[in-house]
């Protein structure tokens, strides 16, 4: 599947070295992310501070990697409770049908036509900020998304064959749903998760942005860069290295999904 | 191979064309060239841009926040006003009487002294004016300090007197309050005033508009219209700056001033003439323990706040009184609370919280130099053990919850004085205030003022404002940081913007250079 | 024709059920409305009698029926902060926000469709670069091209004043001068999107029997895309662009707050932040209705585009 596929070969180092730098983010910076220096306002990159400083004179690289730790965890949580919560609510009405289907499936289309970045603006205006609030807004605002794949796959497998032999045979529907059909619908899911997980860091970085994200002392890519858009004439470096490496966290995993969709064809 | 090559190339010079668009800002072409910028010169105008909105309603007797007052001080006027060195001139009054050892005023009103909507004052107005902020049928008057006066009288048709219960020697400051025609109901929505502007228009959360009143009875605007702008975003504000759109504006961070283009704009500097602290609500737990807040004083290094903020300018004080207020300011109780980090931690260990506390900081975020001194001042918290996070909450949300709501445990804001009273900073700290958003409640300090207001030798009160706030600082009410330096960024040909002791803007004296 | 009758009916009940969603939402909010108008130490005589005033004392079927009746007329209550209609604090930022959208709608129809037609037509290295910057584009956050947009027009070129707009009603020309920045910065990705979208499906198209066929008949390659293929492989970005629209709307949201324009997107912003909930709910709901409105009418487009789709 590698080979040959350059979607999937980019993607992959372009993922691999951010997933690095957000890893070790977790438990290691060059310098302490938050630690202010009057001494180093403002310095342009330079070796001893590869991203510069900012206005505090804190090391920017360093808040870029705490940054990339803190988006790459929400859109990870986020999309693992959209997804779990996505799978089964689809299996169930996929794989069922009938009258909970129809009604469940009308209210996913009504909730689906707000766009997940308001109904997470919606969410967060009744939790309140924060980090935790963000990943539960935006998780819930992502699940319809997921259920509607995921049923629309187990409404296909129902009729098939080896689905009817499995019934046939004995099978229980828990056991057909999540041991028969659930594997075999991996190849749509899957890019769907990667394509869900670029838009938990678009939904993310825009919500820290307006300032209802994370709040200080998190610091998120979204938030560095409402923050560093204040110093854009004084130090360029600051909001042009945030910007980049939001750049560069999303186009790594778009390729991801493209190159997985590819492998599937 | 090719397409990668291709796309390196593609990404460089994307890369290459921002970074050289970044680093070309001496080629900009003349700002003064910008096309609203020379209309507004031919029509003798200015736009001023403000960071906040002010509150839902106008009424110049209701409104509270200090943004508020300083816009509104344009279109209001007392019997008597402020000048810029502080010292209280008559306005709306020609002259005025004290008499009957200190508790009869009796002011003689101006002639000829129009309102906006061309109605000329008289008693009639002073006296409704003055009743509306001692009623006291909502509960507390709207004006606390009026709740001493005993009777408000028309002697005749241009002279009015009023009575206080006992003499008062802060009570005229208060006659600062705005004279609003007698009977006129729609204050909150539609201002009239007597001031050397008329209000013109309102559009929420965007502009706010005044144009010059020609029948004013003194020297008059030099403008002839006044847009304030609303930015409640600080990089939204310096954007317009730099693009042209403002001509005017105050209260800038050092940050935001060194992004503009000197040949284009003067900086001015001055002090904001508030006191900037981080204000605990003694109700919240772990705040309402004296040890602990004392401990906390120790914490904050004023000096690195002031160079973050500022670029070291600024004024450090120590108790809820600005330096300029020169007659009551206490120069001693600045460095009460040496910056000690150590001793911090010591102290909070005896108090109980050898491994700190979590504690949240809300701070408004349309106010760029209260929202960098809180996470310079969380920073110094963190320090000595303890977990701050940052609240940052939209203006309105803060006015709402925080300073009315009082729902809160730390917040940085700047407190200023409505007059050039003492009492105006330190009423708010007794138990019964409106005000008291920080629920400081010290039977002493309360006795304290119950006697500051009712002194007659104006020695002796001085001496009791002293120490209501020595005893601020020795219960260490708040933690207490500066009064920030104001900067404020004007076009380069404007002139005559004054400096006032209080938090105001007076654009009355503000003019385009003309050759 | 009874299909597209089915189709409004499915697309009324989706209104009905997101407004039911929306009005629900509002209802469970924990804190009540009365808290943030009349301040805590409100008591609790004057709570009763503003709950009463306010409606609040009715059940919660009564409230929603009689909400959504008023909401249709255009009566969306009163904003709790501003203590005015919410339809006038609407009604100025509608028409910016529409016009914002419009404008980044056009941009994405004009730029893509060339584009995507040119970099399928062409092949070789304009393919490969189209789509190599197409990918990029795709990864840039609106709001941080939003950012380069107003440093490098507003800032160093000058072509545009950051902060200075002005309103359609006052000077339209003025206006769409401004926002052709921030609609740029909304429509790169969709156009990234959409010549991607475009360039596949003809490709698609062009491999199919029909186009073969022609082609062995002698007909001209270019003659055989624009008589044929284009038709066919333009209905899925027709449903792609209308959905387009749908996230236009609340990408102004983010866009509006950079460019400093006072539109829909900045008002339901700040009302969040200030707790003005019927300002929030009549702009959350009148976004839904447009998004739901606009599928049905790309769904109409397609049935005319597409035979086939109009048997199911």
């Amino acid at each position: 599947m590698l080979k040959g596929n350059r979607y999937l070969q980019i993607g992959l180092a372009i993922t691999g070295v951010v997933t690095v730098l957000a890893v070790l983010g977790l438990f290691w910076t060059p310098y302490d992310p938050s630690a202010m220096n009057s001494a180093e306002m403002y310095m342009a990159p330079s070796l001893r501070h590869i991203f510069g400083t900012d206005n505090f004179g804190r090391d920017v690289f360093s808040r870029v990697m705490k940054g990339i730790s803190t988006t790459y965890l929400i859109s990870l949580c986020t999309v693992a409770m959209g997804a779990a919560v996505g799978v089964i609510v689809g299996a169930l009405t996929g794989y069922f049908g009938g009258i909970v289907d129809d009604i469940l499936m009308r209210v996913n289309d009504a909730v689906t036509a707000f766009p997940s970045i308001l109904l997470a603006l919606v969410f967060i205006s009744l939790l309140g900020f924060g980090k935790y609030n963000v990943i539960l807004a935006l998780g819930v605002a992502f699940v319809p998304s997921y259920a509607r794949v995921v049923r629309s796959e187990f409404a296909r497998h129902r009729e098939m064959n080896y689905v009817k032999s499995a019934r046939l045979m004995g099978a229980t529907d828990r056991r057909i749903m999540f041991v028969h059909i659930l594997p075999n619908t991996r190849a749509v899911i899957l890019p769907t998760l990667v394509i869900g997980f670029n838009n938990a860091v678009l939904a993310e970085a825009s919500l820290s942005y307006l300032g209802i994200g994370v709040r200080s002392p998190d610091v998120s890519l979204g938030y560095m860069l409402s923050e560093s858009q204040s110093y854009m004439a004084t130090a360029p470096w600051y909001v042009l290295c945030t910007g980049a490496t939001i750049v560069l966290l999303i186009l790594g995993f778009s390729l991801l999904g493209e190159g997985l969709q590819q492998g599937r064809r | 191979m090719k397409q990668r090559i291709l796309a390196l190339f593609l990404a460089l010079m994307m890369v290459g064309t921002v970074l050289s668009g970044c680093g070309d800002g001496s080629k900009d072409p003349d700002v003064d060239g910008n096309h609203g910028y020379l209309e507004r010169v031919k029509n003798n105008e200015i736009v001023v841009g403000i960071a906040q909105d002010l509150e839902d309603s106008l009424d110049p007797h209701i409104s509270a926040s200090a943004g508020s007052r300083e816009v509104l001080f344009n279109i209001y006027e007392g019997l008597v006003k402020p000048n810029s060195d502080g010292e209280l001139i008559c306005a709306v009054a020609r002259d005025y009487e004290i008499t009957n050892g200190g508790r009869t005023y009796t002011f003689f009103i101006r002639e000829g002294v129009q309102f906006h909507n061309g109605q000329t004052v008289s008693a009639a107005d002073v006296v409704y004016s003055i009743n509306r902020c001692a009623d006291a049928s909502g509960g507390a008057p709207l004006v606390a300090a009026f709740s001493a006066i005993e009777e408000v009288k028309a002697v005749d048709e241009m002279t009015v007197e009023i009575t206080i219960k006992a003499a008062d020697l802060d009570f005229l400051s208060y006659l600062t309050e705005a004279i609003v025609p007698d009977g006129y109901d729609k204050l909150a929505t539609a201002p009239m005033g007597t001031g050397p502007f008329k209000y013109v228009s309102r559009s929420p959360q965007e502009n706010i508009i005044i144009e010059k009143f020609d029948a004013y009875w003194g020297e008059g605007a030099a403008l002839d219209k006044v847009t304030y702008k609303i930015y409640e975003d600080a990089t939204a504000l310096v954007m317009a700056l730099k693009g042209g759109a403002i001509d005017l504006c105050s209260h800038l961070t050092s940050a935001q001033v060194a992004q503009l283009d000197t040949k284009y704009f003067q900086i001015l500097e001055d002090t904001m003439k508030l006191v900037q602290a981080v204000y605990l609500n003694h109700k919240a737990a772990p705040f309402d323990n004296e040890a602990v807040r004392e401990a906390l004083c120790y914490a904050i290094d004023r000096q690195q706040i002031m160079d973050f903020v500022a670029g070291g300018r600024g004024t450090a004080v120590g108790s809820s009184m600005y330096p300029a207020f020169t007659k009551y300011f206490m120069p001693e109780l600045v460095d009460y609370y040496k910056y000690d980090p150590a001793k911090a931690k010591d102290l909070l260990a005896k108090a109980g919280y050898p491994n700190g506390f979590d504690m949240t900081i809300t701070v408004a975020s349309n106010n760029k130099p209260h929202v960098d001194t809180a996470e310079v001042v969380a920073q110094q918290l963190r320090a000595v053990g303890l977990n701050v996070t940052i609240q940052q909450v939209e203006w309105q949300t803060w006015y709402d919850e925080t300073y009315k709501g009082r729902n809160y445990q730390a917040t940085i804001v700047g407190l200023d004085a409505s007059n050039m009273t003492a009492r105006a900073m330190l009423e708010r700290f007794t138990s019964t205030s409106s005000k008291n958003f920080t629920n400081y409640n010290n039977p002493a300090y309360d006795a304290l003022f119950a006697k500051a207001i009712a002194a007659t030798d104006d020695a002796a009160q001085t001496a009791i404002y002293k120490d209501m706030q020595k005893m601020l600082t020795e219960t260490a009410a708040n933690l207490y940081i500066q009064d920030l330096c104001d900067l404020v960024a004007m076009r380069h040909d404007m002139t005559g913007l004054q400096f006032y002791p209080t938090f105001v803007l007076d654009l009355s004296t503000v003019s385009w250079v003309t050759e | 024709m009874k299909h597209a009758v089915k189709k409004l009916g499915m697309m009324l009940l989706t209104m009905l059920i997101v407004s039911f969603l929306a009005f629900l939402a509002f209802q469970v909010i924990p804190g009540d409305p009365t808290n943030t108008i009349l301040g805590t130490d409100a008591t609790p005589e004057q709570v009763e009698a503003l709950r009463a005033q306010l409606g609040l004392d009715r059940p919660f079927f009564v409230r929603y029926f009689d909400w959504l009746f008023r909401f249709v007329q255009g009566d969306f209550g009163t904003s709790y902060s501003y203590s005015m209609p919410v339809s006038d604090m609407l009604s100025g930022k509608l028409g910016v926000t529409l016009l914002l959208a419009v404008l980044s709608f056009t941009l994405t129809v004009l730029v893509s469709i060339p584009v995507g037609i040119l970099s399928a037509d062409c092949g070789g290295w304009l393919d490969k670069a189209l789509t190599v910057t197409g990918q990029i584009t795709m990864a840039v956050p609106p709001f941080f091209t939003g950012i380069l947009l107003t440093y490098l027009f507003g800032l160093i070129l000058h072509w545009f004043t950051p902060g200075e707009f002005v309103a359609p009603g006052v000077d339209f020309w003025g206006s769409v001068a401004y926002l052709i920045f921030p609609a740029t910065a909304i429509a790169l990705p969709r156009i990234a999107m959409t010549v991607k979208m475009l360039r596949s499906g003809i490709l698609g198209e062009l491999n199919k029997d029909y186009v073969r066929t022609a082609h062995s008949r002698g007909n001209d390659r270019k003659a055989i895309l624009y008589r044929h293929v284009l038709r066919n492989a333009v209905v899925p970005s027709v449903a792609f662009l209308a959905m387009t629209i749908a996230d236009i709307v609340a990408g102004s949201v983010v866009i509006e707050q950079v460019f400093a324009i006072p539109g829909m997107g900045r008002l339901l912003f700040s009302s969040i932040s200030n707790r003005d909930y019927p300002v929030v709910q009549a702009v959350i709901v009148l976004m839904a209705f447009w998004v739901v409105l606009v599928n049905f009418v790309a769904d109409m487009i397609n049935q005319r585009l597409d035979p086939r789709l109009r048997l199911q």
